[in-house]
């Protein structure tokens, strides 16, 4: 196996249970108990509503390319395996990610309809991407 | 309460920018430009008594601006660091006009100064940037300008043509500019397109090139201005909106937070985009044009690309925009390139545009954009007849 020397994320104790839940192969986003809003990136407190009654709901995976680039030469070192397809996903629940999309970067399209996977890039992590639905 | 008239730029300074920095150091770049714009305003260092600064990338530091003012030997009533990404020069002039207002200063250099040093580390970001944005990819500001881009094309049309268009324009008055970087040979549309694909959409021509430089501007109460070597360039409004850091999280990516930013800046002035004889809008990117004239009004919501092809940009146009070539041409020296848009628009008022003079310009829009389409901060500056 070859080393990974991209950036990894670094869990926080707000932002654990996503990671964890990505490693066990699932989408799982904070939801606010107030205002019913999904929320991503994890926050310790509801970014719409400031409500600190969170919790935790698996998602269906779905989505939407909102956007995307083809990233032809990348600005750091680490990514000079390039090319990569960088993308917003909107998500059927709402909420938008970072992604990367996991196919040919020609066949990438704003508006595609998505589904998540998950990349395993070394025993302690897990990304969460996406593919063609 | 309001900013409108209470202050002036009476003096800028701002060097030729170098690709490469040899031996030179942001804090002297500093220095260089503060002695220059202190003596364009006909000023002595002794009349500055209120200093913002924007932390250089190449040499950072805590508690930066009294580090930096005691290295120009500054005696100061007001001192602050602006970190509000490109958006930084055009938020000290109205930050400047506010504490003279107040009552804290009467003369305020504004200053940024960058080297370019090419293997340096980008500038940290904080953890939730590097959890959830750096393991993907999302490293540096082209890709979000790109997504901006690509989701602008596919929801108003706008088209590759139309974007270079902005580059090519821009380039034409950077022909007349010899502190330009990029002065020395114009562009085609073709020429912009035919360049190196960086990030899909946008191509090399259309993104900003890193350059080492620096830039000072005087601001000052009425008081002082009236001893001023310059006409006053007046501030008639200011406005500033952020709702994002990470585009992804913007409500929209392709309507900006420029759009409260410039509504807010035009009714403290009074006046309307159409009234301006001049725009310098923040030009990272080709895209960031396109956007910054729609939601600050100079024409309707998604039209921003048949705008830029229906009008001539340049200097001798009918919609004259970055007249100093903008960024793409100027170069990008740090913060100094969010600079170079606000010491353009006081250029171009105070009638110093020499062989790029926009004739009769009075009034003046500039927009200082930072990160990803996040900061915004609106000037509508005008010269008094």
């Amino acid at each position: 196996m070859s080393e990974y020397y991209k950036p990894l994320p670094k869990p926080s104790p707000t932002s654990r249970p996503f990671w964890d839940a990505a490693r066990r192969h699932e989408l799982t986003l904070q939801r606010c108990g107030a205002c019913r809003v999904f929320i991503y990136y994890p926050r310790d407190r509801c970014p719409k509503c400031f409500s600190d009654n969170l919790g935790w709901e698996r998602l269906s995976g779905r989505g939407k390319v909102y956007s995307f680039t083809v990233v032809r030469r990348a600005s750091s070192r680490a990514f000079s395996d390039a090319p990569y397809v960088l993308a917003i996903v909107e998500l059927a629940e709402g909420p938008r990610m970072t992604t990367n999309i996991v196919a040919p970067p020609d066949d990438v399209r704003v508006e595609m309809p998505v589904e998540v996977c998950f990349d395993d890039v070394t025993p302690d992590h897990t990304l969460v991407k996406f593919k063609p639905a | 309460m309001s900013l409108k008239g209470k202050a002036a730029a009476i003096g800028i300074g701002e060097l030729k920018p170098v690709k490469e920095p040899g031996d030179l150091t942001a804090l002297g770049l500093m220095a260089r430009v503060a002695a220059e714009a202190i003596a364009d305003a006909g000023l002595e260092k002794k009349d500055i008594d209120g200093f913002l600064v924007g932390v250089p990338f190449s040499d950072p530091g805590m508690i930066y601006p009294a580090s930096a003012a005691e290295v120009l030997g500054l005696n100061v009533r007001m001192l602050n660091q602006v970190d509000i990404g490109g958006a930084s020069p055009a938020g000290m002039i109205w930050r400047a006009a506010a504490a003279i207002d107040a009552g804290m200063c009467s003369a305020v250099l504004c200053i940024v100064a960058d080297l370019n040093k090419v293997g340096d580390q980008r500038p940290p970001v904080i953890s939730v940037q590097r959890e959830f944005e750096a393991p993907y990819g999302n490293i540096g500001a082209n890709c979000g300008y790109a997504m901006i881009a690509h989701r602008h094309m596919h929801e108003y049309g706008t088209t590759a043509r139309q974007m270079a268009k902005v580059a090519v324009d821009q380039r034409t008055s950077a022909l007349k500019n010899p502190l330009a970087t990029f002065n020395d040979k114009a562009l085609t549309i073709d020429d912009v397109l035919n360049s190196r694909m960086i990030v899909d959409p946008l191509h090399l021509y259309e993104i900003v090139s890193p350059v080492s430089g620096g830039a000072a501007i005087i601001v000052a109460s009425s008081e002082v201005a009236k001893r001023a070597k310059n006409p006053p360039i007046w501030l008639l409004g200011a406005g500033e909106y952020a709702n994002h850091s990470t585009i992804t999280y913007a409500p929209s990516i392709t309507e900006s937070p420029i759009k409260p930013a410039a509504a807010a800046a035009f009714k403290m002035a009074g006046l309307q985009p159409k009234d301006m004889d001049l725009a310098c809008p923040y030009d990272c990117y080709t895209i960031t044009v396109i956007v910054t004239l729609e939601d600050a009004g100079f024409c309707k919501k998604g039209d921003g690309g048949p705008f830029v092809m229906e009008h001539d940009l340049t200097y001798a146009g009918d919609f004259p925009c970055n007249t100093h070539g903008g960024q793409l041409s100027f170069g990008q020296p740090g913060l100094a390139g969010g600079m170079s848009h606000v010491t353009e628009a006081i250029r171009q008022l105070m009638g110093r545009g020499g062989e790029r003079q926009v004739k009769g310009a009075a009034l003046g829009y500039v927009n200082g954009n930072g990160g990803i389409m996040s900061e915004q901060s609106s000037l509508v500056l005008e010269r008094r007849s």
